[in-house]
């Protein structure tokens, strides 16, 4: 050591040592956290949809999740495309109206997907057996339920352990993301002539893992050919640099 | 020269399978009926032949040339079902019956004809025993090999010189030349072609006066009925059907009325019934139930099971039944559980560490089957149609897919037909079970319909649901006439379609039949 410091000024040198000491300490065992939570959940996801990765917090279907998608079956069926073109198993459960042929064309493997179309009052008990057994579960609760806490966790511990994925038409509590389609365009039909033959949507998601601010995306679902596929445009790409820089203000 | 192949006595009770399905569906004796499979005859009554109904003639000809004649579809499983009991009668008597097809056994002749003195005694015990039990007119032919017995069997009619017309017995050694003059045509074994080939070479063997041993080869050469029966590999066979009646079979006294009553008092039943069938190396994987009622009704159905029953799924399938029933009017007296098809056990063992995760999907559906019902787990398939509720099936989960268990005569729509008139995708992602009914408005408030000559009133420009919310149109197209099954009055649909997008961008699917608006699907 050199120089004629005083005293005072030694010992506030040596707090700052010990400081950035603790500091460092402080990060690595926050990293060494991280690291044995990553092994543990986040990093496990299921196939997904690429169109829908810029929604999704992770950008995919995290194992164990829970997803609530309001106001468009086609919008949560694409969540279940990838997975059982991977192979697995889906459940649709409380959607007695559902498209099949549309669950078709969205690229859903009917080999592997079981309907319960009416399963009354024991909706929840059917939703927490099709869990034990099948990748993903799509559920339309009945209106007037309510979804306990308590239920819902006991349900999220079974999702994890099975790294199965719960879709709700319906609000579930301690969603991961909530999915909405806010709006929507059809092209194709005019006043009296052409037929329905593409559209655009909105998608608008929310999440608390990005403490309550919403992204949205611009998909076609489906396009002329009947994929699902982003709206490349100049305008989102603005938005998307705009999306990129509050969430860097965010996190600094 | 001794001949080495052993003398078979066959039994062939003429038009079997279209006599076992008059029977079934309580047609009278004598009705001209004709069993038809993929739009052909595949076999019909005397009466109806006696009218000119043939063979291979399509459904419409046997209609014309007989207008009184009563089609069936064809169903093999009742033809062998009812032969079981004609086959249990024939075997108490004499043992080590072989079934070749419902209404076709084969026995080796030298034991009957021993015990009975003579193979034409036993030739004519065996049509009286087949007449006892509701096998009338049966033919019996012996001879060499199974090919020719069977020949001589189905031909004893037309050979006079038997003692009986129904008896045809070929002498020890007169194989050859039973064969040669034979009046070959494929009526004589219309279920198998190649046998006319085969027969065809062995008469041109014979002819030529080479030894019966060709004649063999060629007939054990010939198709079907030979293949699996190699002549001399008939005595080494078990016999497959189960030695003893495994049914199981509950009596209630005092009749039952509740369900779970029913179900309870049968549990112990199917659990014996599970154990018997294991017992025997079997396994259950499609199982009837017949429930009887007090006053004598009948209820009866098969059900089908995409592995194997245990006694829990039995017992399930009974309730289910009984929940489901129709034809049921009074309390329970009877309950009777039998197999209706059975494999080795072997054949559905689990592997040491079981078989993938099916076989947690089963077992979780088959669980949530028994919360919601046989009915309430589906699996989708697609379908055929001009509608998109007619564009898809839904299957009850372990149910046969082309729903032979339980709807035999329901229409299969091919879903690769054109189908013209059916909608250009995208296929609606809703497609309401029940159609909505709703209202549609034109800008100035009134309804608006459509004329004969398929022109709307007005433009559309309000939707009105049941429950009174009102959705501005943007954007509509259509009116695309629709018009099936006119010919059919019971079935006839005539309506015209309309897509819509409503101002919140959801499109719909709008149909416009007599009785008014509805919404058919949506585009969510």
């Amino acid at each position: 050591m050199r120089g004629p410091w005083s005293a005072s000024v030694r010992r506030r040198i040596i707090e700052r040592m010990f400081e950035t000491a603790r500091a460092e300490e402080i990060r690595q065992l926050q990293d060494r956290i991280r690291g044995m939570q990553r092994t543990r959940l986040a990093d496990r996801t299921l196939p997904t949809s690429q169109a829908l990765a810029g929604v999704l917090p992770g950008g995919a279907l995290a194992a164990g999740g829970s997803y609530v998608v309001e106001g468009s079956t086609a919008l949560a069926l694409e969540l279940l495309r990838e997975p059982s073109r991977a192979g697995a198993w889906c459940a649709i459960v409380g959607v007695p109206d559902l498209g099949v042929e549309a669950a078709a064309a969205a690229g859903i493997d009917l080999e592997r997907l079981v309907l319960v179309p009416h399963p009354a009052e024991q909706w929840f008990a059917v939703v927490s057996a099709l869990v034990d057994a099948v990748a993903v579960v799509l559920v339309q609760p009945p209106v007037r339920a309510r979804v306990g806490e308590a239920a819902a966790s006991r349900l999220a511990a079974r999702l994890r352990q099975r790294e199965g994925v719960l879709v709700s038409t319906r609000s579930w509590p301690h969603a991961h993301a909530r999915l909405a389609v806010t709006e929507s365009d059809w092209a194709g039909i005019g006043a009296g002539f052409g037929h329905l033959a593409a559209r655009q949507v909105t998608v608008a998601s929310s999440s608390p893992a990005w403490q309550g601010r919403t992204r949205s995306r611009r998909l076609w679902l489906p396009d002329a050919t009947g994929t699902v596929s982003p709206v490349v445009a100049r305008s989102e790409e603005h938005v998307e640099g705009r999306l990129e820089e509050g969430a860097l203000r965010a996190l600094g | 020269m001794p001949s080495p192949a052993p003398r078979l006595l066959v039994l062939h009770v003429p038009d079997w399978a279209v006599r076992a399905q008059a029977r079934e569906h309580r047609v009278p004796d004598g009705a001209p009926v004709a069993l038809i499979a993929a739009g052909r005859v595949v076999a019909c009554t005397a009466a109806a032949r006696a009218a000119g109904v043939r063979l291979d003639m399509r459904q419409r000809e046997a209609q014309a040339r007989c207008p009184g004649l009563r089609i069936e579809r064809e169903d093999p499983a009742i033809a062998a079902r009812s032969f079981e009991p004609v086959l249990a009668a024939l075997e108490q008597a004499l043992p080590g019956w072989h079934p070749l097809s419902p209404g076709t056994a084969a026995i080796r002749a030298r034991g009957p004809a021993r015990y009975y003195g003579g193979e034409l005694a036993a030739a004519r015990t065996v049509v009286g025993l087949a007449a006892s039990h509701g096998a009338s007119g049966a033919r019996v032919g012996v001879a060499e090999g199974l090919f020719a017995a069977e020949l001589a069997a189905r031909a004893g009619e037309v050979s006079g010189d038997g003692a009986r017309a129904d008896v045809r017995i070929v002498p020890p050694g007169g194989t050859p030349a039973f064969l040669a003059p034979c009046p070959w045509h494929p009526s004589v074994m219309p279920s198998s072609r190649r046998c006319f080939r085969a027969s065809a070479s062995a008469r041109s063997a014979s002819s030529r006066g080479s030894p019966s041993q060709t004649s063999r080869r060629a007939s054990a050469r010939s198709g079907r009925v030979c293949t699996p029966w190699r002549v001399g590999a008939i005595r080494d066979r078990r016999p497959p059907h189960p030695p003893r009646d495994i049914d199981a079979i509950v009596d209630f006294e005092p009749a039952v009325e509740r369900v779970d009553e029913v179900a309870f008092g049968v549990r112990a039943a199917c659990d014996d019934f599970v154990r018997a069938l294991l017992g025997e190396r079997l396994v259950c994987t499609a199982l009837r139930v017949e429930l009887v009622g007090e006053r004598g009704e009948v209820d009866e159905r098969v059900w089908l099971h995409p592995r194997s029953f245990s006694a829990a799924e039995v017992v399930d399938r009974v309730r289910w039944q009984l929940q489901a029933t129709e034809a049921l009017r009074s309390p329970v007296v009877r309950v009777r559980v039998s197999p209706e098809a059975v494999d080795p056990v072997h054949v559905h063992e689990s592997g040491l560490w079981g078989t993938g995760p099916d076989e947690r999907v089963h077992s979780v559906l088959s669980r949530v089957q028994g919360m919601v019902g046989h009915r309430g787990v589906l699996t989708p398939q697609l379908a055929g149609g001009r509608r998109p509720a007619d564009r898809q099936t839904l299957v009850p989960w372990g149910d046969r897919v082309d729903g032979a268990g339980s709807a035999a005569n329901r229409t299969v729509r091919e879903r690769t037909r054109p189908w013209p008139g059916a909608l250009p995708d995208p296929p609606p992602a809703t497609v309401y079970e029940m159609p909505r009914p709703l209202h549609v408005e034109d800008a100035r408030g009134r309804p608006v319909t459509i004329d004969e000559r398929g022109r709307v009133s007005a433009a559309p420009a309000v939707i009105v649901s049941q429950t009174g919310t009102r959705r501005d149109l943007t954007a509509w197209a259509g009116p695309w006439p629709l018009e099936e099954r006119w010919w059919d009055p019971a079935s006839a649909r005539a309506v015209h379609r309309l897509q819509a997008v409503d101002a919140s961008g959801c499109a719909w699917l709008l149909v416009r039949d007599a009785e008014g608006w509805w919404a058919e699907g949506r585009y969510d």
